[in-house]
């Protein structure tokens, strides 16, 4: 038997990337923010990209915690979106260009969010990566932590449930 | 008004992204505070329903408790958030400003402890609730 041939490169990278696009830059409240995502294979992390509106006591100065607690959020539900569509985008069933046009590609909604506030947000770029603890079909638990200058020294954790899109038709 | 909840309206004013949010502070006294978010497209969170996201609806919580901990007659000052826990009931509705209702239900020296409730033009069915621990910081 022989192998498939593996495709090229450059076709992975950019259905992935487009794909990944289309999921994140069609959301105005993720670009109200200026959150982007960086991906290495599947991983993602998310960057919320300093500007002077994101602060919330112009004093320290420091980031709102409103707007910690919306990257968390924004950044587990992208993760558990994309972890969801992954083998859809990857098989071809799913076109990037149709991501947000596509009727069955729902975002999972938020039941519950907790943040923990652990260091104030320092006036310059966060990250932040979600790890999906459970993804049942149809609740999902997510953790999330985030960082600035160092990935060891976390400014906010999170964690929350998750409602996931129910498929229109699950036999088709 | 009050020297604090003066203070603290002053305060809420002041911050970029309160403003970012077009938050408006309608009452502040006595450890409660109500803030209202009018709708804006800038905050939808799904395009092809228009509803607003969730993260919006968890800043404007969290402004709001922060302001109802500074409005406590035992708060010396300032406050910042240790935990918050926002539950989503529903959608808000699309083309509705959505209204917070913080009360900073106990405070002790370090702690300030406050729930929230957040609607929309149904009253009567939250769109979410919140529950929150902040810091008490001296002036």
């Amino acid at each position: 038997m022989t192998r498939k041939r593996p495709e090229p490169m450059q076709v992975v990278k950019q259905r992935r990337d487009a794909a990944l696009n289309a999921l994140v830059s069609g959301v105005p409240y993720i670009r109200f923010l200026n959150i982007t995502f960086d991906r290495r294979g599947d991983e993602l992390t998310g960057v919320l990209n300093f500007d002077e509106k994101l602060i919330g006591n112009p004093f320290l100065p420091a980031i709102h915690g409103g707007v910690t607690a919306a990257f968390l959020e924004v950044t587990a539900v992208i993760t558990l979106s994309w972890s969801h569509l992954f083998e859809r985008i990857e098989s071809g069933d799913l076109a990037p260009e149709d991501i947000l046009g596509d009727e069955s590609v729902r975002f999972p909604k938020t039941i519950d969010f907790t943040i923990d506030y652990l260091r104030s947000g320092l006036p310059r770029d966060a990250y932040a990566r979600a790890t999906i603890s459970r993804a049942g079909r149809r609740y999902a638990s997510v953790r999330v932590e985030a960082w600035q200058d160092h990935h060891d020294k976390l400014y906010a954790q999170g964690s929350g449930h998750f409602l996931m899109p129910q498929d229109p038709n699950p036999e088709s | 008004m009050t020297d604090k909840a003066k203070l603290a309206r002053q305060f809420i004013q002041a911050i970029p992204h309160a403003k970012a949010l077009g938050l408006d502070l309608t009452h502040i006294a006595e450890g409660e505070a109500v803030i209202t978010m009018p709708y804006n497209a800038d905050l939808v969170g799904d395009p092809r329903t228009g509803v607003i996201h969730g993260g919006a609806v968890s800043a404007m919580m969290d402004t709001c408790c922060g302001a109802a901990v500074m409005s406590h007659p035992a708060a010396p000052g300032g406050t910042a958030t240790i935990d918050l826990r926002i539950d989503y009931m529903r959608a808000a509705t699309p083309g509705q400003a959505i209204t917070t209702r913080a009360t900073c239900y106990h405070i002790t020296r370090n702690v300030a402890f406050v729930r929230a409730v957040a609607t929309d033009d149904d009253t009567d069915r939250p769109v979410a609730t919140a529950a929150g621990s902040f810091t008490v910081e001296g002036r």
